[in-house]
């Protein structure tokens, strides 16, 4: 999915309030800029995140509960995400992923870092601006049914939304709009969600995610809950408001192969930090971190030639607790090549090793260039594998 | 927009809301049926009991002495009591003290429970921790004899007997919503709400309260069959109203000790109907709870 210019947007919720063209930026100008970040120029990436870090205290104890410790669930991230784009964002399950995408949203509170959205620095935001802010940016859950309220009809669940906005024009006009917008008859709106299949479940999910023309989504592993045979609608569906609306996504996934075709830009996370970010098509081409390396090999390659060559590197060991994160590179108590002392002592920074391709591991260049060698317990039949194989 | 496929609505035989969707559950459930028709008959007798009984409950109808005291017959079907007066309508009295005496103070435990559970979850933090710190407390003693305790202090009488069952029962009602909310406020929905705007105070009255009560209603109706109980055991043990003429089942059970021997079923008759009340209530509150239950749902 590639940035789309002209966005033709249905009636925005608030009058006059056209979000996506320069003019009119949400936030530029607005009583709700923030603390003067000064106004953002043109290139500058719609999403803009620094250093964050969510930690949560592990608590002990019946009475006095102790902190015993943190689960540094986001431990550290950079990233930015141009407007029109889509960014994906991959990693094994408990990787921080999802805490990630709500630090954003400021659904969960960062404990430390900067995210700025357009420009505009969402920290130290009041709860009432923050909540006038989110109109911009929005969610997309995994689980669609955990995601609707069982009491809510769909129109309830699509009318909060303009309500808590404060809307003014034909609420239910806006509500048709919003179903036929994801392909659901206008009949869904009297209806309960534990009526709907799974797919429709995500299908009025997303509709209330594109109900207050927002700029950008983040799609947190919008199909995993959803049969394979649905899944496909879903991304089309995505990609389509994408075009229709000139959405800015972050889609989040654990499987390298569904965000393959959306994405433009990959960042693989590894234990609550990025190990790798690059264009998709390089990434696929020549994977540069070992885990990026690892979780390809285990994706079989269309190419019979290719795939005769390729080879599974299978991970020793189990995925460590975020509550004790290794040491110097946090990959390097699975890493096939790592190297005597320096994986283990000294944290490797996420670096550009070649234009718009940023790594971080010590070794990158000397990997890509076949001078280190995977170690042979890589092999080991006994070994894990991570990511799952996509079907 | 060039959806290939789109997927038609397919909705449920009966579809609607939650609530429609219980209720077809507990038609169907035998279990809710008993415990339907034996609370039925508990609340027909008590609200009725000044129609159906043939008798007054406080006057005697017939002569007695110690050592004799008739059984069942014609004219009394559960015979008379100690006093002379008539045993059936003093039971069917009784079922209008228990409702009353059991709906009072379920009703006043609830509230004040909820309103603690209220607190806690919707302002967690220090408030919670005091909140839940107290409940614990209250929780650790046994229910009766938290009861007795706190009907001893309030002097024997009706009052104290409800309001000792309601504060017995408080604690139970808060730490439920309580739970229930928070692990509510933790669930995708309300994430989803706070992230289109919905403000906080919609979010807990709107989405998180009536998605935590569910589990609330069920307790209720669990906790109406054990304040019958409690209100029992309290009457029996003589923290209830002193006044003979008021015919509470614990009560007549305490008053016909004496004659165990010689007249068995002045305390069968009172035992059962405590036995009844209490299980109708049970068992309907166990079907709601399997009725309402989300992993039930289709
Ligand atoms: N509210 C929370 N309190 C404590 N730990 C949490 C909380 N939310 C997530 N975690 C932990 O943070 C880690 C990352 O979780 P998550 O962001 O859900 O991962 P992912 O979405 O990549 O599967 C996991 O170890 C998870 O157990
Ligand atoms: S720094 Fe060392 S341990 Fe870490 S990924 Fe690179 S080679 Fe492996
Ligand atoms: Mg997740």
């Amino acid at each position: 999915m590639s940035a789309s210019t002209g966005p033709s947007r249905p009636d925005p919720p608030e009058r006059g309030a056209t979000s996506g063209s320069p003019e009119s930026d949400p936030l530029r100008g607005s009583p709700e800029a923030g603390q003067g970040n000064g106004p953002a120029p043109s290139g500058e990436p719609l999403l803009s995140v620094r250093g964050l870090k969510v930690h949560f205290p592990v608590r002990r104890g019946v009475l006095l509960q102790r902190v015993a410790g943190h689960v540094r669930a986001v431990d550290g991230v950079d990233l930015d995400v141009a407007r029109g784009m889509t960014y994906g964002l991959v990693g094994e399950s408990g990787c921080g992923k999802s805490t990630l995408g709500k630090a954003v949203l400021r659904l969960v509170e960062p404990t430390a870092g900067t995210v700025l959205f357009n420009g505009a620095d969402l920290g130290g935001q009041s709860p009432e601006r923050m909540r006038r802010l989110r109109r911009h940016m929005q969610m997309v859950f995994q689980d669609p049914l955990a995601s609707l309220d069982p009491r809510q009809s769909v129109e309830s669940v699509l009318t909060e939304p303009l309500r808590a906005h404060g809307f003014t024009g034909d609420r239910s006009r806006r509500v048709r709009e919003l179903l036929d917008l994801v392909g659901l008859p206008s009949g869904a709106a009297g209806r309960y969600p534990h009526e709907f299949s799974g797919g429709q479940r995500q299908r009025i999910g997303i509709a209330r995610a594109i109900a207050l023309n927002p700029e950008l989504i983040i799609a947190d592993e919008p199909v995993s809950a959803l049969d394979v045979s649905i899944q496909a609608q879903i991304v089309n569906l995505l990609e389509d408001l994408q075009e229709q609306l000139g959405l800015t996504y972050v889609v989040v996934a654990h499987d390298l192969a569904v965000v393959r075709h959306v994405s433009d830009v990959i960042g693989v996370m590894y234990l609550g930090a990025l190990v790798e970010e690059a264009p998709s098509d390089a990434l696929y081409a020549q994977p540069l971190h070992p885990y990026t390396i690892a979780l390809m090999s285990a994706i079989p390659i269309p190419d019979p030639e290719v795939e005769e060559r390729r080879r599974r590197i299978l991970l020793v060991g189990d995925l460590p607790s975020p509550v004790d994160v290794p040491p110097g590179c946090r990959f390097h108590t699975r890493c096939p090549f790592r190297r005597p002392t320096r994986c283990a002592d000294e944290v490797p920074a996420l670096r550009e090793t070649r234009p718009g391709r940023k790594v971080a591991c010590h070794w990158a260049e000397e990997i890509a260039a076949g001078a280190v060698r995977a170690a042979a317990g890589a092999h080991d039949p006994a070994a894990t594998e991570v990511g799952t194989p996509s079907s | 927009m060039s959806l290939a496929q789109v997927e038609t609505v397919a909705p449920e035989e009966a579809g609607g809301s939650l609530g429609r969707d219980a209720w077809r559950r507990l038609r169907r459930n035998p279990v809710a049926i008993a415990g339907a028709v034996l609370v039925v008959l508990f609340v027909a007798a008590a609200l009725l009991a000044p129609w159906l009984a043939p008798y007054p409950p406080d006057k005697p109808v017939g002569q007695v002495t110690p050592t004799s005291i008739p059984g069942p017959s014609a004219e009394h079907w559960f015979g008379l009591d100690d006093l002379g007066r008539d045993e059936f309508t003093r039971v069917l009295w009784g079922a209008r003290w228990s409702l009353v005496i059991g709906v009072v103070s379920l009703l006043l435990g609830m509230a004040g429970g909820l309103l603690l559970g209220l607190l806690a979850g919707a302002f967690g933090g220090w408030v919670d921790g005091v909140v839940m710190r107290l409940v614990d407390m209250m929780l650790s003693v046994p229910g009766l004899l938290f009861a007795i305790g706190v009907a001893a202090m309030l002097g024997s009488g009706l009052d104290a007997v409800m309001i000792a069952i309601a504060v017995v029962n408080m604690p139970v009602f808060a730490r439920l919503l309580r739970g229930q909310m928070l692990a509510q406020r933790r669930s995708d929905y309300v994430l989803a709400a706070t992230a289109v705007g919905v403000r906080r105070r919609r979010i807990v009255l709107g989405h998180i309260l009536p998605n935590s009560l569910t589990p609330v209603i069920v307790q209720g109706t669990l906790t109406l069959a054990t304040a019958i109980v409690d209100a029992a055991g309290l009457a029996f043990l003589g923290l209830s109203s002193n006044d003979p003429s008021i015919p509470e089942w614990g009560r007549m059970l305490a008053d016909t000790q004496r004659y165990l021997s010689s007249a068995p079923l002045l305390a069968v008759f009172p035992g059962l109907a405590i036995i009844v009340a209490a299980l109708g209530f049970t068992l309907l509150g166990e079907s709601l709870r399997e009725a309402l239950d989300p992993k039930y749902r289709r």
